[in-house]
């Protein structure tokens, strides 16, 4: 308590302190006075007197430093005078203080907030209960590593089990939500009732499902996530017990979540319904659609539940063999099923990022060092003067402290507006896929972070000027000619930075390069058919009012009929999935005729209306396409894909071939009547898998998408699709209206690719901008140092063309280590990154010569400027100037 | 152990603290004279060591000053006890006195076998 008061008191001392000067230098006054005085008593001399009370005292100046040390903080004082003179000194030259600090700005920005992603998605744990215990378990087979479960699997797996301590299983489900503007689908969510507990989610009002409330007979219960609460109930305390009406059917609304659950793989979901109804699918060994979650029991590495699970797979295999053929396990952390897929680009930013700030420091560090230089003589001076080598580094500690402080925090601001931006640029969709990003902010890991960079980039700007300055030698700092030689040295030392620098922005620059080409390869991969002038729309028809396939088949007939009587549309088609939407929604195939082992001949399966492919213009290769009329009533037909047919009929021809399901039942087989050409139903960066096609009216859904190809802008046609399904009849619900080319464009693969080229080719900017003012710089101060030898060389009789040609080959020469370390490290880079890659390889050619050239022609610029500045010496200037 | 300053400097407090209880309000120079002499003059004080001492006794608050006329009619600052000062003097000489108490028993002749 008392020293806090003494602490307070001096921390006031700091304070201007004229009074308290005086009031001092009046006390030890009056002390020596008094002492004098008795001296003077005692028998001395005056003088003598005097002389004896100072000798007593220890000095008057001593005694007035330690009693104003006790006064103040001797360390807050200098500290602060460093300041001051640290703040003069950028004044002085507010261009290298403004140049340093937006470098510093740019680098830390972008690094903060990329690390702010890095952090939410993949540092920050999953918002559940333990979650390092949590794992996603599923089935896998050779085409999909991680493929869906079986119900009757999941029952199993959950029985045999010995190393989860709870396993519990989701599927995605929509259903028809009647509102007062008209008939909305909705995502929903079909759980086994542990999952919730699974995860340690409570509800924050009502109950979790009941254990055993997903079995047969159970009650229809939801649960509804805040979002909907909010939106659709206002919020109200009451919703616990009403009823909703989902597709129809009557639900009791008895629990709702908290506002910060999230559950990526399902973060659309409206409604949490059970299992307690198998559908069609759940029923049947053979049919996959469940995908699980598992906590593990404690001391249970994911490696031996994987373990586990397999050999229940194979015991299943065993038992089941008609369903269970080659299907295998996966046992991965649910992290990583949920952000494995966002981390290699997220890593890949980071570290461009983290380039773009290596570069911005040296930069930074090689300004500092040529201030260092012009500020030997300065330093020279205060140490002769009595100022301590420690007092004089802590000046340059200082010095870089407040320039590294104001660059983080303008920084941390310009990160923070980048955050936003950069999430204002993710589609709605996206981040209902990536809910993690939703608290994306400067968090506690943000700011770490950035204290972290900031005190490396404190260390590395103090030790660089400290390095090189004359602390030891302060004579040689103080004589005239010494400079000569120093220049030499920071030169060599100054080269080497920019060389880092160029070779970083080599690397960021083929990086750059390699994104934005495997872009446009993926925006420009054969489609197998014409994305412009279409446009789709999601239909989902209520069961209830249509419960017979032939009330389906009529309905799908009418839209298609109304919907291509439009004016500006030309045809209208049915799929049960849009193109490049992805390979899944599988089936398992049989040949007639062939000898059959329990193969898994998985291929797409695609229930399409007769003018699906010349509504999407695909290339028919053999055979026909299907007519209207080919549906129950006359023998099941498929057209097949190429790559179907070159898998299964290579050098045969598969027309009028036939086909089943794995027991060839005989409502299953179906005859090859077609054959079209690759036409890519996966996505843009995957391969397409063998796809069977059938007719939507021999295998009608009540649920699928209209495409109409557009005389028209078909962007214009969408408000009128919806209307005209809605005037068929308005319990029809329709969804996600959308153009081909923007499903294309937004889809994921196209997302992340497009937005990693763009930031890295932003950062690859910056980066070959700052790389070139360094060399620019580096070579500036070199011939301002030679100026003198330039006059004499001139005076000697040398050519402007050669000295153009020296300043030129020295500039040349750091260019072309730059370049070629350059290159080296960014194959190298590229070699990582490859998974990030799209129809390019790492060291493609183009880019790599592309980036050397644009390297080497800015370089070539940023040194002409000091070479025509070399060459225009006037050598009688040059010499006098001495 | 290691700052010998330190413990002179607690000592130094002490022995301020003490001399102005004892006589009263007074002067710097007179508190460094009490000293020399309470100590039998034994004890050389460096009189410059004295202020920075009595600057925080004053920024604590044991103490507080003021200007005044000295008894050969010099002005001086003089310095008097607070409450806090007393009690602090109370209570650093009770340790000063347990200190040497035990000091002594260590450094006193063993009266033969324990």
């Amino acid at each position: 308590m008392r020293s806090l008061r003494a602490f307070l008191r001096r921390l006031t001392g700091m304070l201007p302190k004229q009074q308290r000067e005086q009031n001092l230098a009046d006390e030890i006054d009056s002390h020596l006075q008094l002492h004098i005085d008795d001296n003077l008593r005692s028998g001395m001399a005056p003088e003598e007197a005097r002389r004896e009370a100072i000798l007593k005292l220890g000095g008057i100046e001593s005694t007035k430093q330690a009693y104003r040390d006790q006064t103040t903080l001797p360390f807050l004082e200098t500290l602060l005078q460093d300041l001051r003179f640290a703040l003069r000194q950028s004044r002085r030259s507010p261009g290298f203080t403004c140049t340093a600090i937006l470098m510093l700005t740019l680098g830390v920005a972008a690094s903060v907030a990329i690390f702010a992603f890095v952090d939410a998605a993949l540092i920050k744990p999953l918002p559940y209960q333990d979650p390092a215990r949590l794992v996603e378990v599923t089935e896998s087979v050779k085409m999909f590593p991680r493929a869906n479960f079986s119900y009757q699997d999941y029952v199993d797996w959950k029985r045999m089990n010995k190393v989860f301590s709870v396993m519990d299983v989701y599927t995605g489900t929509g259903y028809l939500l009647n509102t007062p503007s008209g008939t909305e689908p909705v995502a929903a969510t079909r759980i086994s009732d542990g999952f919730f507990r699974t995860l340690g989610i409570k509800p924050i009002l009502g109950r979790d499902f009941y254990s055993g409330e997903d079995q047969p007979g159970a009650a229809n219960t939801v649960i509804i996530p805040y979002t909907t609460w909010q939106r659709r109930y206002g919020g109200r305390q009451d919703v616990i017990g009403q009823k909703v009406i989902l597709s129809g059917v009557p639900s009791t609304i008895i629990g709702v979540l908290p506002q910060e659950f999230q559950f990526a793989p399902r973060g659309a979901a409206e409604f949490w319904a059970t299992l307690h109804e198998l559908n069609s699918c759940e029923k049947r060994r053979s049919c996959h659609n469940l995908v699980g979650i598992g906590r593990l029991k404690d001391g249970v590495t994911v490696q031996a539940a994987l373990a586990n699970t397999q050999a229940i797979a194979k015991q299943l295999e065993i038992q089941y063999p008609g369903s269970n053929r080659d299907q295998g396990a996966s046992v991965l952390p649910l992290s990583e099923a949920i952000v494995g897929d966002v981390r290699p680009i997220l890593l890949v930013l980071l570290a461009g990022a983290g380039l773009l700030l290596l570069i911005a420091c040296v930069n930074v560090c090689s300004l500092l060092l040529v201030r260092a230089e012009s500020r030997r003589r300065e330093v020279a001076v205060r140490g002769a003067l009595g100022a301590s080598p420690t007092r004089l580094v802590r000046q340059f500690i200082t010095e870089s402290i407040l320039l590294v402080a104001t660059g983080s925090i303008v920084g941390l601001a310009l990160a923070y507006g980048a955050m936003r931006v950069l999430l204002q640029l993710l589609s709605k969709d996206m981040l209902i896929r990536m809910p993690y990003l939703r608290d994306l902010g400067l968090n506690l890991h943000v700011l770490l972070f950035a204290c972290a960079i900031s005190l490396l980039a404190v260390v590395l700007f103090s030790l660089a000027p400290i390095v090189r300055l004359p602390l030891h030698t302060m004579r040689d700092g103080l004589a005239e000619g010494s400079r000569g030689t120093a220049g030499t040295l920071w030169q060599r030392f100054g080269a080497n930075l920019v060389i880092v620098e160029l070779a970083t922005a080599v690397v960021l620059l083929v990086g750059a390069g390699l994104l934005g080409k495997s872009f446009y390869r993926l925006l420009h991969v054969d489609l197998g058919f014409q994305p412009d002038h279409l446009a789709a729309l999601q239909i989902a028809v209520p069961d209830l009012a249509y419960p017979k396939d032939e009330q389906n088949v009529a309905l799908a007939r009418q839209i298609v009929s109304r919907t291509s009587a439009l004016p500006g549309i030309q045809s209208a088609a049915i799929a049960s999935r849009l193109p490049v939407s992805g390979n899944g929604s599988t089936d398992w195939i049989r040949f007639v005729g062939r000898p059959y082992g329990g193969q898994h001949n998985e291929v797409n399966s695609r229930e399409v209306s007769s003018s699906y492919f010349t509504t999407l213009q695909a290339r028919l290769l053999r055979g026909r396409y299907f007519t209207d009329d080919e549906d129950q009533s006359k023998p099941n037909v498929a057209i097949i894909s190429q790559s179907l047919a070159q898998l299964y009929f290579p050098g045969e021809d598969p027309i009028g071939k036939t086909y089943g399901d794995t027991e060839l039942t005989p409502k299953s087989i179906r005859q090859i009547i077609g054959v079209v050409e690759y036409l890519r139903e996966g996505a843009l960066d995957a391969t397409t898998w063998p796809t069977e096609y059938v007719p939507f009216n021999q295998g009608p859904d009540t649920y699928y998408n209209l495409i109409v190809r557009t005389s028209q802008a078909e962007q214009t046609i969408l408000p009128t699709l919806g209307a005209t399904i809605h005037q068929i009849d308005p319990g029809i619900g329709t969804t996600g209206e959308t153009t081909m080319t923007a499903a294309i464009n937004d889809s994921q693969s196209a997302y992340l690719h497009r937005s990693s080229a763009w930031l890295v080719g932003g950062f690859a900017a910056l980066a070959l901008l700052l790389g070139v003012v360094g060399l620019y710089g580096v070579i500036a101060y070199s011939v301002s140092q030679r100026t003198r030898e330039i006059g004499v060389r001139m005076a000697l009789g040398a050519q402007r063309s050669s000295v153009y040609q020296l300043i030129l080959k020295e500039a040349g020469w750091l260019t072309a280590f730059g370049i070629l370390a350059g290159l080296l490290c960014s194959i190298a880079a590229a070699t990582l990154m490859r998974k990030l890659l799209f129809g390019t390889e790492a060291w493609d050619l183009s880019i790599l010569t592309a980036v050397a050239f644009v390297l080497a022609l800015s370089a070539l610029v940023a040194s002409f400027i000091p070479a025509k500045r070399a060459a225009s010496v006037n050598p009688i200037e040059a010499l006098r100037a001495e | 152990m290691g700052d010998k300053a330190d413990v002179w400097q607690g000592t130094l407090a002490l022995m301020v603290l003490k001399t102005i209880e004892t006589i009263g309000p007074l002067h710097g120079y007179g508190i460094a004279r009490r000293i020399e002499q309470t100590s039998g003059n034994i004890l050389t004080l460096n009189y410059g060591t004295l202020y920075p001492a009595l600057l925080k006794l004053e920024q604590e608050g044991s103490i507080a000053s003021e200007w005044g006329t000295s008894e050969n009619n010099r002005k001086a600052k003089f310095y008097k006890l607070t409450r806090t000062g007393r009690k602090q003097l109370e209570r650093e000489a009770r340790n000063w006195e347990q200190t040497t108490a035990i000091l002594a028993r260590f450094l006193a002749p063993v009266d033969g076998p324990a």
